[in-house]
């Protein structure tokens, strides 16, 4: 692999499948049904955006999505993107009620196989490097060679211009580096799927463009994303649909231009209108 | 004082020093050793979402803290006969001092555990680790550099407890302290040595915790 390369970008020619389709997912805490009913599809090299009020379930769809949350019902469909042996995994949660116990542990461990996750506050190993951070998973959970391992995750480092952080701890970076780091820890993982959990909300304004810059670059490359942001711009730039979120539903998706400008529904014209004129 | 008393002093001196090298360091170390191991099992049942270990793990942390440690090792050493179980004094001793060190320790893992933030969890399980993986390489290497402050407390007291050993015959620095100064009538001047020795150990332990503590701070901010 070269420096200028990330590995795994799905090919992308022929027809687009449905890399990642989800049916009526449901999810409460307690009470609170956050989820009512989720249906969305994500085509290979297709870069949906999920955007909304907090509290309107977003982020719990994404955890869903890598088996951070368990839903309550509903399915997730992914299939495999680099070769013919990663078969499509469906995950039914009509028996889990919530709970780890109700879902095939192989499937489960599937799920979070192929798909990586970038989080809002990094959550970057405190106590590892900035290389350890990104050998750690290929390393030691995936049991990959040590050199290869090694190869790979200074070429990513170099890529995203941190090649020479790579002995540093965390607490030494600024945010916008720690954030990046934690995209080429998910990216080290060579998933499928890569999620972005509002990537940029904890930086500090001045650090954001960086991190945009490159998950633009990403989603140029053909990786299929599942972002959820607030950075509407940002959202009407790289995604390539766009669906609103609001009360555990999506209230309606489609291209991001269209939809932005245009918005169908009312609870999404005022969504955006509070965001476009806070004051 | 007399010429004589500062003579006994001297004389006594090695023997106690014996006394620590050959009974209240090995006794602390291997007690602290076995009672970090129970701790940490102890702990992690504390931890369990299984009901009936959290509440096995939650009377056994109760009984230890809610007892003396006196008692403790006599119910071992002078109880157990009774019903049949004769267990020398060392191990008697070991025992006892590993029990109480096991439900104390237990607590500060807990806590150490769960000063850990969500997200390391959830950033272990994300790059596909178990839970028994993240839990050993992600959030314990954390734990322990929060735990290492009040564990090192803990051993602290532990070496001054060993001193209980001597009422079960085990030879340490306080019972051959004992033993001269029944023999030679000067308590005040041996027990005030045997002091000395002891504040002398555990000063080199919390200097020794100090090393331990910058270690483990090269990854913290300062």
């Amino acid at each position: 692999m070269s420096p200028t390369e990330f590995p795994a970008a799905s090919p992308a020619a022929g027809p687009t499948p449905a890399l990642l389709t989800v049916r009526g997912l449901r999810k409460s805490f307690g009470a609170n049904q956050v989820l009512k009913s989720v249906d969305l599809t994500v085509a290979r090299g297709e870069v949906l955006a999920l955007i909304g009020p907090s509290g309107s379930g977003k982020t719990t769809v994404l955890r869903c999505l890598n088996g951070l949350e368990i839903a309550d019902g509903g399915t997730i469909e992914i299939v495999g993107a680099q070769d013919a042996s990663h078969a499509p995994v469906v995950i039914d949660f009509a028996r889990a009620h919530g709970s780890r116990a109700g879902v095939p542990k192989k499937a489960l461990g599937t799920l979070r196989d192929r798909s990586a996750m970038v989080f809002q506050h990094y959550n970057l190993f405190p106590h590892k490097t900035v290389l350890e951070n990104v050998m750690e998973g290929p390393l030691v959970v995936q049991r990959r060679p040590r050199a290869e391992v090694e190869a790979e995750a200074l070429a990513l480092l170099e890529r995203v211009g941190l090649a020479e952080k790579r002995d540093s701890y965390p607490f030494e970076l600024s945010g916008g580096q720690q954030q990046r780091v934690g995209i080429v820890r998910a990216l080290a993982l060579r998933p499928t799927l890569l999620l972005f959990d509002e990537p940029t909300s904890a930086l500090d304004p001045e650090l954001v463009g960086d991190v945009l810059r490159l998950i633009k670059e990403l989603a140029g490359e053909g990786w299929t994303m599942v972002i959820v942001t607030h950075e509407l711009e940002f959202a009407r730039e790289v995604a390539t649909e766009v669906a609103f979120v609001d009360g555990g539903t999506i209230v309606e998706h489609g291209d991001p231009r269209e939809m932005l400008r245009n918005p169908q529904h009312e609870r999404t014209r005022q969504f955006l209108h509070r965001l476009l004129f806070p004051f | 004082m007399t010429d004589s008393t500062w003579q006994l002093l001297l004389d006594s001196l090695w023997p106690m020093i014996q006394g620590a090298i050959t009974g209240t360091i090995p006794l602390a170390l291997a007690s602290f050793a076995i009672g970090l191991v129970l701790a940490l099992a102890v702990a992690l049942m504390r931890l369990s979402r299984r009901s009936w270990l959290s509440s096995i793990a939650r009377v056994y942390i109760s009984l230890v803290r809610g007892t003396p440690l006196l008692v403790q090792l006599f119910v071992i050493f002078y109880g157990l006969p009774s019903i049949g179980v004769v267990i020398d004094p060392w191990p008697s001793a070991i025992i006892a001092f590993s029990i109480n060190v096991g439900g104390y320790a237990a607590e500060v893992i807990r806590a150490a555990i769960l000063s850990v933030p969500k997200g390391q969890w959830e950033a272990a399980y994300m790059i596909g680790m178990s839970h028994r993986r993240a839990l050993t390489r992600i959030i314990l290497p954390q734990a322990a550099r929060v735990s290492v402050p009040p564990l090192s407390n803990t051993f602290i007291s532990l070496v001054k407890d060993t001193s209980l050993a001597s009422l079960i015959l085990v030879t340490e620095l306080f019972r051959e302290a004992q033993q001269v100064a029944a023999f030679s009538g000067q308590f005040m001047a041996l027990y005030l040595e045997a002091a000395l020795l002891y504040w002398v150990i555990c000063l080199v332990l919390s200097s020794g915790q100090g090393v331990l503590e910058k270690r483990l701070d090269r990854y913290v901010a300062h």
